[in-house]
C-alpha cells in the first residue's frame, strides 16, 4: 500500500481539537499530530469541534455553558491559525437553549460552518428544536454525535441513535443533520436500516470502527450522495476506510462525492 | 514440513487473522481465497490463521479438521493456527497435531470455553506449548463491546488473565490479540522484564493519531513486542497498515 497522499481535494467533517483548558499537558501535541497525519494522508479541509473543556472542568458530553463558550473561541482560533486549512462547529449544549442559540448566532458570524451536539439530550427532545430550526434558517448542518443503536443508557452520555436522530429530522425537513462516526461503536447495520428514507441525514463514516461490510451497507442503505468522509479520533481508521473505498471499484465521480463534494456543497465550502 | 515462505517478496505476517463465519452477524466471503487476495493485494506475505467456528465449538477437533482442509491449497502464505480447549478430552492430541503440521502456534479462548488462565487446564497448555515450542494465542475480544450481540456474553480478558497466564509456565510465549493501549500497558509493566519478553501483541486494538497509542507504546513498551496483526475477516485489513504507516 502506497502511503502517499492521494490527489484531490479530502475534507473531514468529523474532528477535534483540544486546547490549554482541556486538563491535559499534551494538547499542542495532539492538535500538531492530527495536522500533520492530515497532511499525510492529505486532508485537505478538517471541520473540527470542541467539547467545552474535554471533561476538565465539567463532562465531555454535557459541557457548562462557560466551557462550550471557551471551547468554541479556541475552535475559532484554531481556524484562524490555519485559514482554509480548519473549519470549525460550533458546539452546543441545548439544555441551555439561550446559550445554546446565543453561540450559533456568534459562531456563524465568526466563519463556523456548522453546529456540533454531543450527547446533553437526547436528539428527539423539543429541547433541540430551537436549535435545529436556526440551523436550517442559516443553513449550516447539524453534527449529531450518535450510539449506534440505543439499547440501553450509558455513563456520561445521554445517548441518541439513529431512530432519535430521524425523529428531529422529521420535524425539521429543511434541516441537514449529520448521523456522527457510523463506526464509533454500536450496532452500525441498525443505523443505516433506519435511514434508508431520511433524505435529510448524511451519514460521517469516522469512528475507530472498521467492520467489513459496513462500506458496502452505507452504500446500500445511504447511498453515495449522503455519506461523507471523516475521522474522528482515530485517524489511522479514517484513512483504513479511504483505503477501502478506492479499492471497490467505484465511479470516481462518486468516490469525489464522499471524498469532498457532498461536504462541499453541504457546508458551503469553496475547493 | 517443505518450507514453502522462502520466496517471498516481505516479511510482513498477520498474526491475527481468522477464516469461517461468525454466528452473530455476517462477514462477507471469510474465506482462505479472499484472505489470499487481500494479502496479495495489499502486500501482506503471510497470515497465521485461526477459525472462527472453533471460537464457539466444545469439541474444537472438527473445527480444526475444517481450518486446515481448507487452508492445504494456500498453505505456502496461510498458516493454520488450530484451537486448542483444554478444558475437553482429546486436546492434547489437537495440539500434537499442530506441531505435526508446522504450525506456528495454537489458538485458545479461555473466556468461551470456560476456564481460568491461572488454572489447571491452562497450566497443562502452557506445559504442553512450550514443551513443543507452540506460541499461544489468546484472544482479548471478538468485537468491540458496543456492538456485541445480546447473546454473545463470552467475557473479555482482563490485565489479571493475562498476567496469570504468563506467569503460569516459564516456557510459555504468548501472542495477544486484540488489546487496547490501557491493558498492554497493564500486563507489560505488571510483568518482569523476563516475563514481558514472552509476551507479544498484535496492533489491530491501537490507535495511531491524534493519540498515537502505537507510536507511544513503541517508545515505553518497545517495538519488538509488537506484530501485525489485521483481525480479518472481522475488520479492514488496511486498517493495520494505516496505523503502521502512520507510527513511522
Amino acid at each position: 500500500m502506497t502511503a502517499a497522499p492521494v490527489a484531490g481535494p479530502l475534507v473531514d467533517v468529523h474532528a477535534h481539537f483540544l486546547h490549554e483548558r482541556c486538563g491535559t499537558s499534551d494538547w499542542a501535541e495532539r492538535n500538531a499530530s492530527r495536522l500533520a497525519a492530515g497532511a499525510r494522508i492529505g486532508i485537505t479541509v478538517h471541520i473540527a469541534s470542541i467539547l467545552g473543556s474535554f471533561g476538565h472542568t465539567s463532562p465531555t458530553y454535557f459541557p457548562s455553558p462557560a466551557d462550550v463558550s471557551a471551547g468554541n473561541e479556541a475552535m475559532r482560533a484554531i481556524a484562524r491559525a490555519h485559514p482554509g486549512l480548519v473549519r470549525g462547529y460550533v458546539t452546543v449544549n441545548p439544555n441551555y437553549t439561550d446559550h445554546a442559540v446565543a453561540e450559533i448566532e456568534l459562531g456563524l458570524a465568526a466563519g463556523m460552518v456548522g453546529v456540533k451536539l454531543a450527547a446533553s439530550r437526547r436528539a428527539s427532545d423539543a429541547l433541540l428544536d430551537p436549535v435545529a430550526a436556526l440551523a436550517a434558517e442559516r443553513g449550516v448542518p447539524v453534527l449529531q454525535h450518535i450510539w449506534q443503536r440505543r439499547v440501553r443508557d450509558v455513563p456520561n452520555q445521554e445517548i441518541s441513535d439513529a431512530l432519535d436522530l430521524a425523529a428531529l429530522a422529521a420535524r425539521h425537513g429543511g434541516a441537514r443533520f449529520i448521523l456522527g462516526h457510523i463506526g464509533g461503536g454500536g450496532d452500525w447495520a441498525h443505523s443505516l436500516r433506519a435511514l434508508a428514507t431520511v433524505p435529510n441525514i448524511f451519514v460521517d463514516l469516522s469512528g475507530s470502527g472498521v467492520d467489513r461490510a459496513m462500506l458496502e451497507l452505507c452504500l446500500e442503505c445511504v447511498g453515495p450522495e449522503r455519506l461523507l468522509w471523516g475521522t474522528d479520533l482515530t485517524m489511522d481508521t479514517g484513512w483504513a476506510k479511504l483505503r477501502a473505498l478506492a479499492a471497490m471499484d467505484l465511479e470516481d465521480e462518486v468516490l469525489e462525492g464522499i471524498r469532498w463534494k457532498t461536504a462541499a456543497r453541504l457546508f458551503r465550502l469553496s475547493l | 514440513m517443505e518450507d514453502r515462505r522462502a520466496a517471498l517478496p516481505t516479511e510482513l505476517v498477520d498474526h491475527n487473522a481468522l477464516v469461517g463465519p461468525y454466528p452473530f452477524r455476517r462477514l462477507p466471503d471469510p474465506t482462505p481465497e479472499r484472505l489470499v487476495a487481500d494479502l496479495e493485494r495489499l502486500g501482506i506475505a503471510r497470515a497465521w490463521v485461526g477459525h472462527v467456528p472453533s471460537i464457539y465449538y466444545r469439541d474444537v477437533a472438527a473445527g480444526n479438521d475444517e481450518l486446515l482442509r481448507w487452508l492445504e491449497p494456500h498453505r505456502a502464505r496461510l498458516l493454520p493456527v488450530p484451537a486448542v480447549n483444554p478444558a475437553y478430552p482429546g486436546w492434547e492430541r489437537e495440539l500434537e497435531r499442530a506441531r505435526a503440521e508446522g504450525c506456528p502456534a495454537v489458538r485458545s479462548y479461555p473466556a468461551h470455553y470456560g476456564f481460568d488462565t491461572g488454572g489447571p487446564e491452562m497450566r497443562a497448555l502452557a506445559a504442553g506449548c512450550a514443551d513443543l515450542h507452540l506460541q499461544l494465542v489468546l484472544t482479548v475480544r471478538i468485537e468491540d463491546g458496543r456492538q456485541r450481540h445480546r447473546l454473545d456474553v463470552a467475557a473479555e480478558l482482563l490485565g489479571a488473565d493475562l498476567r496469570a497466564a504468563v506467569r503460569i509456565h516459564r516456557g510459555l510465549h504468548l501472542v495477544v490479540t486484540n488489546a487496547d493501549r490501557g491493558l498492554v500497558e497493564e500486563v507489560h509493566f505488571g510483568a518482569t522484564p523476563g516475563e514481558a519478553e514472552r509476551l507479544q501483541w498484535d496492533i489491530a486494538w491501537l490507535w495511531g493519531p491524534p493519540d498515537d497509542q502505537l507510536a507511544a507504546l513503541y517508545r515505553t513498551v518497545g517495538r519488538q513486542r509488537f506484530v501485525f496483526g489485521t483481525h480479518f475477516p472481522f475488520r479492514l485489513p488496511e486498517a493495520a497498515l494505516t496505523k503502521l504507516a502512520l507510527a513511522e
